[in-house]
């Protein structure tokens, strides 16, 4: 049986590594990870690992009833793919579109799944 | 869209259910009902002659089955798609179609909701996506707040302007007896208000309400029998862009330009022609953005279009006539109540709020996270 999408983009997550796919029929990258690319109808998808810098393409910040407001952004990575995450290490209101960003592995702890963060990519062009 | 005919079919019963906080223990099923016997009166119908029934809910998995149960009907045409809060725009296009095709000879479209009353996420339980769940994104502000960000970078739109569309719906609703909101707001209290998802206050966003409607259509013929003055359905069109934010084509250019293009092609009409605007304003980019893809300014230029009331009573387009999703009511999945103004204003039943000379009427239906368009044009017996 075929590994689920999602089982080999956590596997790569847990070596550290930012993982997307690629569709050679449609000659572009994809993301979220699937069975069929939504641009081809290709079932040939491979897998490569992001160099991990991106910019920043849209940002909010949330202000929960309870706790300290948090960035959410949309990140446009260098290999053509976008993806929802949030930059830390720095104020969420200072994220500005434009920003360039680098992707770094967050352990939330306990059972929950690695997922990928970003933070400020200063002097990266 | 392709295959419909072109006032073949009207809207000839409208009517909400009770709204805002209903009874307790009222449940969707109840709403819808209540709404289809008040929608069969207002058409000089009985409830027996629907045989077709279009309805969705997020509190009822197969809506369909339990109304058709509770009326006492077996309809020959159902219909439960749901795709957001458009999906009664596309249940007019259903509906047509079946009228057209002799599926059916009275179908009726229904909604309800108690999300005020069971809470909002008893309401609409939140799928689990591991690719935005980590980020605990608040569904649907955060997407809308996120596309409102980069209206805001490539067009220099602000919160004031956006604040405006607030203002408006409010102003809208002061003369609509059945809107929730009852006092007046201003551009500095809606900037003031509690920060939801930048840049949207709790003000930007639609409000949390119980209630539901129905709308009854038949064919032209039919109609022109019944007791009021039918709304004839002139022009449809639906676009799905999809599903996520993240996976939004443009995060500026809605699926409402595909939508907008296909019902003015099929009612032979454009934006100049229109008189009455109702559009899904769950947040106040909404109309910013469906402005813009339905023609009526510029992309770019809808945050200056509503500045200075210019969408308010008084203004140069009449937009959001009963005061929206963000005055009037939202009880989760809004469309339906679209296009029940809409009908109001062709009729001229509308009071205080009433367009005088309304002929034809768009009404625009948004689902998701800007992820289903659908727009319906309306018009009088005079424009068919």
């Amino acid at each position: 049986m075929e590994p689920s999408p999602l089982a080999v983009y956590q596997a790569h997550l847990d070596r550290g590594e930012l993982a997307y796919q690629w569709s050679p029929a449609a000659g572009r990258a994809v993301f979220y990870p699937r069975l069929v690319c939504p641009y081809s109808g290709s079932t040939a998808l491979e897998w490569r690992v992001a160099s991990g810098l991106g910019t920043v393409h849209a940002t909010t910040v949330t202000h929960p009833a309870q706790g300290e407001p948090y960035n959410v952004a949309l990140i446009d990575c260098d290999e053509g793919f976008r993806l929802m995450s949030r930059v830390e290490d720095i104020d969420p209101m200072a994220v500005r579109i434009g920003l360039r960003v680098r992707f770094r592995m967050h352990k939330p702890g306990g059972d929950e799944p690695a997922y990928p963060v970003f933070t400020p990519a200063e002097g990266t062009p | 869209m392709t295959g419909l005919t072109r006032g073949g079919a009207a809207i000839v019963g409208v009517a909400e259910s009770d709204l805002g906080q209903v009874a307790e223990g009222m449940n969707v099923i109840d709403l819808m009902a209540q709404g289809i016997a008040r929608a069969a009166e207002d058409a000089g119908l009985k409830v027996r002659d629907i045989d077709g029934l279009l309805c969705a809910a997020t509190q009822s998995r197969t809506s369909g089955l339990s109304l058709s149960e509770y009326l006492g009907i077996s309809p020959a045409f159902i219909d439960s798609t749901i795709i957001g809060g458009s999906s009664f725009m596309f249940h007019v296009a259903h509906a047509v179609m079946a009228l057209q095709l002799g599926m059916c000879e009275v179908a009726a479209i229904a909604y309800g909701s108690t999300q005020r009353t069971v809470g909002r996420r008893q309401a609409s339980v939140r799928e689990i996506n591991p690719y935005e769940t980590p980020y605990r994104p608040f569904l649907p502000s955060t997407a809308y707040a996120l596309a409102a960000s980069r209206h805001m970078h490539e067009f220099g739109t602000t919160r004031e302007q956006m604040a405006a569309v607030a203002v408006a719906a409010r102003q809208w609703a002061l003369l609509n007896p059945a809107a929730w909101e009852k006092k007046p707001l201003t551009i500095p209290e809606v900037l003031g208000a509690r920060m939801v998802s930048y840049p949207f206050t709790v003000r930007d966003i639609c409000l949390v309400t119980d209630g539901g409607g129905a709308i009854i259509l038949t064919s032209a013929e039919r109609a022109r029998s019944l007791k009021k003055p039918p709304a004839y359905v002139l022009g449809c069109g639906q676009a799905i862009t999809h599903a996520n934010i993240s996976s939004m084509p443009d995060l500026t250019v809605t699926g409402t330009l595909q939508s907008g293009r296909q019902a003015y092609a099929m009612a032979g009409l454009a934006a100049k022609d229109i008189d009455v605007v109702e559009l899904y304003d769950a947040f106040t980019i909404n109309p910013i953005l469906f402005l813009e893809d339905l023609g009526f300014c510029p992309k770019g230029e809808g945050g200056r279009f509503v500045e200075g009331g210019h969408i308010a009573p008084g203004g140069r387009l009449p937009v959001n006539t009963n005061g929206g999703g963000l005055s009037y009511c939202h009880p989760g999945m809004y469309g339906l109540f679209l296009l029940i103004e809409a009908v109001r204003q062709l009729r001229g039943e509308a009071g205080a709020r009433q367009v005088q000379g309304a002929e034809t009427a768009i009404a625009h239906g948004n689902g998701g996270v800007l992820s289903s368009q659908s727009t319906v044009i309306l018009g009088t017996q005079a424009t068919v």
